[in-house]
């Protein structure tokens, strides 16, 4: 399958199931609301350009906006991580040329332990410029730091559970072929 | 000029990120302050769409409860009908009909028309709820929102076939309600922790309150028919910096299983606001 269609059947399932299920579930406390459709912007491609990945992820934040009804909300946390996901992906590849080798960020391109950082700060990130930006509305200081560490650990949670059930075989990739 | 062009084409990438992070912002910022964002009547009518698909599947599974509800509300409905209440008067018969004047020469003020809820959510701080019925069946902005089981908020935007309702559960919302009992008004707000809990506010310590008192919507409230219950009283905590109390209450109506609705839209309503928006004279 092209690496386009992929995307895009990706990134419909991350927006019906986040919208559908995880928007749907009964809170089990103020703090914790579970996100995972921002994983769809750690899986895009290497090579995708910097413009385009911003581009992308504005288009992904305001589909899920325009689902919940909070216009922007979603979209500035995911252009942030966008932004950053470049130089982040520069410090963690530790192997010489895996960008080059690998189609996508994954635990196999990037070896377990810088994946997990890569996917640890920017779900963190994430969180803490989205309660930023509701804090900012109304709420306190203790709601916004509850909601960051509690959201961000129910996320990371999914985010493995999903790696475990759908591992992503990458192929790897020579001159030759 | 040149070193201008060098320099956008050098940072073109941040330059792009904080243009993005401006347009969201702003949008955000906008919304927030009069829920009419630009693109609200088109995103409704897509993802009002999508949802009503997701909603057919959903509701095979809420038949039963349904069932139960209408049956309830039938048979309180049955209970008011003018043919079980006989009095020696021929005069004093109750009449029930849509027409604008009844025939005792009162005019109507409240007109009800029925709405399916298509996409409700209740874990988010700002919880909306969305009608497949809109301005071509008659929804206009600020109509109320009633259920079975009690109130569930108003209605903010409007599109051709779907509206917009801002619940309860809204960190916005403000309700004028008061304790049926003591009919003293106050305002229903919710707090954004638990969707089984609202605040009433305003309402001054001399007011004897118990746990278990019946709240209801005020006779002040424009939109809401008075006397629609809204909660009951579990917890009432005295503010020590005003005069008033803070009471919860155990919200009527369940959020989690909304599925019809019914809009009240207050026909005289703008008289009464043209009205009210005449100065004062003689004072």
């Amino acid at each position: 399958m092209s690496l386009l269609v992929k995307n895009i059947i990706r990134f419909i399932l991350f927006i019906l199931l986040q919208v559908y299920v995880l928007s749907q579930i009964p809170p089990l406390h103020q703090f914790i609301t579970p996100y995972l459709y921002f994983l769809f912007i750690l899986w895009l491609p290497f090579s995708i350009s910097r413009f385009s990945l911003m581009l992308v992820a504005f288009f992904l934040g305001m589909t899920l906006d325009y689902f919940l009804n909070t216009p922007g909300l979603h979209a500035a946390p995911c252009v942030l991580i966008a932004y950053l996901r470049p130089f982040l992906i520069n410090i963690l590849i530790s192997q010489e040329g895996a960008e080059l080798n690998y189609a996508e960020p994954s635990i196999k391109s990037m070896g377990f332990a810088p994946y997990s950082l890569y996917v640890l700060v920017f779900t963190f990130l994430h969180h803490f410029y989205l309660v930023l930006i509701e804090w900012l509305h109304f709420g306190n200081f203790i709601y916004f730091l509850g909601k960051v560490t509690a959201t961000t650990g129910v996320s990371l949670l999914l985010i493995f559970i999903t790696e475990m059930l759908f591992f992503r075989k990458q192929r790897f990739r020579t001159n030759t072929a | 000029m040149k070193n201008i062009f060098v320099f956008i084409r050098r940072y073109f990438n941040f330059l792009f990120f904080l243009v993005l992070q401006i347009v969201s912002l702003v949008l955000l910022v906008q919304y927030n302050d009069t829920h009419e964002a630009a693109f609200a009547g088109v995103s409704n009518e897509v993802t009002g769409h999508i949802n009503e698909q997701y909603n057919k599947i959903q509701n095979y599974f809420h038949l039963k409860e349904n069932n139960r509800l209408l049956l309830e509300e039938n048979t309180r409905l049955k209970n008011m009908m003018g043919i079980n209440f006989e009095g020696p008067d021929s005069t004093r018969i109750a009449v029930l009909d849509s027409l604008i004047r009844d025939t005792l020469g009162r005019q109507r003020k409240y007109l009800w028309l029925p709405a399916k809820v298509v996409s409700n959510t209740i874990s988010q701080q700002y919880n909306y709820i969305t009608l497949h019925r809109g301005t071509e069946q008659g929804i206009k902005k600020d109509m109320a929102v009633i259920c079975s089981q009690g109130v569930v908020g108003t209605v903010i935007d409007v599109s051709e076939n779907y509206s917009r309702v801002m619940s309860l559960l809204h960190r916005n919302s403000k309700v004028s309600s008061m304790l049926k009992k003591s009919r003293v008004a106050g305002t229903v707000e919710w707090d954004g922790k638990d969707p089984h809990y609202l605040t009433l506010k305003n309402i001054p310590k001399s007011t004897p309150v118990a746990k278990g008192d019946s709240v209801v919507t005020s006779n002040y409230s424009a939109n809401f028919p008075s006397d629609i219950i809204v909660g009951t009283v579990v917890e009432v905590l005295k503010d020590p910096s005003s005069n008033f109390y803070i009471i919860r209450l155990r919200a009527a109506t369940n959020f989690y299983s909304l599925e019809y609705v019914n809009l009240v839209e207050n026909v005289q309503w703008a008289e009464q606001r043209r009205l009210e928006a005449v100065p004062v004279k003689n004072q």
